[in-house]
């Protein structure tokens, strides 16, 4: 499948949404304004016209009870997505899908399926600070019986978000809200991306680099420019938090010896610690230094531009932590982080960077 | 009725200055915003200053108010700075909150302004509480929750109500209907019923009033006051009315199509500030010169309070840690 046609990442989710609800009329969306004029960062553009309005439920706001519907709708044959404009306000439906959602198809014996796609956007920036801008999939990612994953570049969102509604399981589809303006190469026809593993984007030989969302696209930063510099790095995009899949980061770390993991959540208790974990149970003679993990400090996101100054990850931090593994002579360093830092240049950091555009 | 018949000059002032207030201030963010210097979402109060003002000038300094995403004008009728609320806009460590929350979270508990939640419904129970702890010991303040239309689709308004109710706690439910849940309208998420109902379901006795008449509000809550300061229990308030601006941001926006032109006229036309202006000139209470006077006045404080954020230093990174426990 090949294509010179280069949408973004957030078209890339309404056109999957949109063919997999075309071709399946038990597919139904709910969402707090799924009708609007905005449809959820024009996610849903133009549904109503073209499945028919009645197949978009607009929910009043009351998460819980709207997830527990949407649920009951599932059991009864129905596809339900249902679409949140911040993973915040799912918080309200933990609940259901914890308790429900999550448990169904177990407690039931195998005979009760919940095909349920629920998508959580993951705000950042302009100053949207402690309540609108959490990135909380490590909880998620906690709970046994749902898929929970974390599409980075567009060609794998229209295929994984095809897959997830075609799946009999729950699945979270975690939506990075700086992701949706990453731009790529995207096929116009209905295809599905199965809901499994990391999915390796650079090859290499000198560390193995795990990240998840938009940090992926951080460190394909990284990977690019060391490559100038001709270091080459195993650069996985993790995609599917649970169920894991370790075999192809296990494979990696034992040619390569060392492991750097960055995701969007808290570094403690994150998909981090847990990648880090296993991999140190379960490669620990193969590892040459400790592994390092990479995530948000320990305490809630601020609102002010000053006080985010440090917050975040980006691909500097990521390649001075890069650096302790491989550590490169001073000059090839110094070259790399320029380059780097001459990308993003004046751009504020609290608005997305306009540098993501595929091919990935 | 064992209300005051007549506001007392001073008290009709007040209410008239204090929405003025709000209108220029929230003004001035609008047309200041393209600056971009105030870096987080703002939801703006152009057309709700009655709900605000009418409610909190007939409260105390010692009651509580709590409040939702769109804070503004309730922070600045209960007394609030509007230097710090400016910088905490601005994410200034002179804000109310030293820039933690922006436009989303403005408190400050030198005005018992206690909390401001960006999270529909989520302020509600606070308030509940807060009446529980004075009622425990004792005082008698009043919490007030404000609370949008939408706010009652949540399970939280109703489980808050019940027990509001069920130990006749010192809380009033400020309910500003303002039609709709960002691009959403009231009737395309709740049946044909009046909010009031909901309350009265609990059994909680109701207010429902034109919300763009200030001085109703201001009369329907001494009431709903003097029934919480003796112990006889919650009151919920219904205020109909409308907001001018786009759900957030700093523009008007009824050209997207989510609400008629006709329909923002209608309520233009019935403007909370121009309305009690008009009644208080036709009372003789004001002037013209006294409203020009006035405004002057106001524009002066926004003009010093706005070079006040925009002079204050950001708070340092190094800081950001710092809070996360007491
Ligand atoms: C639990 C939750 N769900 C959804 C949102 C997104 N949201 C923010 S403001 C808002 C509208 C709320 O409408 P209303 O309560 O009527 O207040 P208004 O904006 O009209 O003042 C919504 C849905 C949220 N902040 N919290
Ligand atoms: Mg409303």
């Amino acid at each position: 499948m090949t294509s010179d046609r280069s949408i973004s990442l957030g078209e890339a989710i309404r056109e999957g949404l949109l063919q997999a609800s075309q071709r399946d009329s038990s597919v139904i969306h709910f969402a707090e304004g799924v009708d609007d004029p905005l449809a959820v960062f024009g996610t849903l553009k133009g549904f109503g016209d073209k499945i028919g309005h009645e197949r978009m439920i607009e929910m009043p706001i009351s998460e819980n009870a709207l997830t527990g519907v949407a649920i009951g709708v599932a059991l009864s044959g129905k596809r339900p997505v249902i679409s949140f404009q911040r993973v915040e306000f799912a918080m309200l439906a933990l609940e259901q899908i914890a308790n429900n959602a999550a448990k169904f198809h177990y407690v039931s014996n195998g005979q009760h399926n919940i095909p349920l796609v629920m998508r959580l956007i993951v705000g950042r920036g302009w100053g949207q600070g402690p309540e609108h801008s959490q990135s909380l999939e490590g909880m998620f990612a906690q709970f046994p019986g749902l898929k929970v994953i974390m599409p980075s570049l567009p060609e794998d969102a229209k295929g994984m978000i095809i897959a997830a509604v075609n799946d009999n399981n729950p699945v979270l589809v975690i939506e990075h809200r700086w992701n949706h303006y990453a731009v790529g190469n995207v096929p116009t026809e209905y295809y599905s991306k199965d809901i499994v593993g990391p999915k390796k984007i650079r090859n290499g030989d000198a560390v193995t680099l795990v990240a998840t969302s938009y940090m992926t696209l951080e460190c394909l930063r990284v990977a690019d420019a060391l490559s100038s510099v001709g270091v080459s790095v195993d650069l996985f995009d993790l995609r599917v938090l649970r169920p894991l899949d370790l075999e192809p980061i296990v494979q990696s770390v034992k040619k390569t010896g060392k492991l750097l993991t960055v995701d969007t959540g808290y570094r403690k208790y994150g998909i981090g610690a847990e990648i880090v974990s296993s991999i140190v149970e379960i490669c620990f003679n193969f590892l040459k230094l400790a592994p390092i993990r990479l995530g948000l400090p320990d305490h809630p996101t601020p609102s002010s531009a000053g006080l985010i100054k440090n917050y975040y990850i980006d691909s500097i931090k990521i390649l001075e932590s890069l650096n302790t593994l491989i550590k490169l002579d001073r000059s090839s360093f110094e070259g790399v982080k320029k380059n780097i830092f001459n990308e993003r240049k004046d751009i504020p950091i609290d608005v997305p960077d306009p540098f993501f555009k595929g091919p990935f | 009725m064992a209300i005051i018949m007549k506001l007392e000059y001073e008290k009709s002032i007040e209410l008239y200055a204090c929405m003025q207030r709000i209108r220029l201030v929230e003004e001035a963010i609008s047309t200041r915003y393209v600056e971009q210097e105030m870096r987080c979402p703002v939801h703006l109060s152009i057309g709700q200053e009655a709900a605000a003002a009418g409610v909190c000038l007939a409260l105390e300094t010692r009651d509580k108010v709590f409040s939702t995403h769109r804070s503004h004008a309730h922070y600045l009728s209960k007394g609030g700075d509007l230097r710090k609320m400016l910088a905490e806009i601005y994410g200034k460590a002179t804000g109310c909150i030293g820039g933690r929350g922006g436009s989303m979270h403005i408190m400050d508990l030198d005005v018992n302004m206690v909390a401001s939640i960006p999270i529909v419904g989520s302020c509600i129970p606070l308030a509940v509480g807060s009446a529980l702890a004075d009622s425990l010991d004792g005082r008698d303040n009043v919490s007030i929750a404000y609370l949008g239309d939408a706010s009652v689709e949540e399970g939280v308004f109703h489980e808050s109500a019940n027990f509001a109710k069920l130990r006749d706690l010192p809380v009033l439910f400020v309910c500003e209907n303002n039609l709709y849940s960002v691009y959403t309208q009231l009737h395309e998420r709740q049946p044909d019923r009046p909010i009031t109902a909901l309350a009265e379901a609990h059994g909680i006795p109701t207010y429902h009033c034109d919300g763009n008449n200030v001085e109703e509000v201001y009369r329907s809550t001494l009431n709903a006051l003097k029934n919480a300061r003796s112990n006889k229990g919650p009151s919920f308030l219904l205020l109909d009315t409308y907001r001018w601006l786009e759900h957030c941001g700093p523009n008007f926006d009824n050209d997207i199509g989510y609400r008629t032109e006709a329909e923002f006229r209608i309520w233009k036309n019935r403007d909370p500030v121009i309305l009690y202006k008009k009644n208080l000139l036709k009372k003789g209470i004001l002037t013209e010169e006294d409203t020009v006077e006035l405004k002057c006045e106001i524009q002066k404080e926004i003009t010093a309070a706005f070079d006040f954020a925009k002079n204050s230093p950001y708070p340092d990174h190094s800081t950001a840690i710092n809070n996360v426990y007491a």
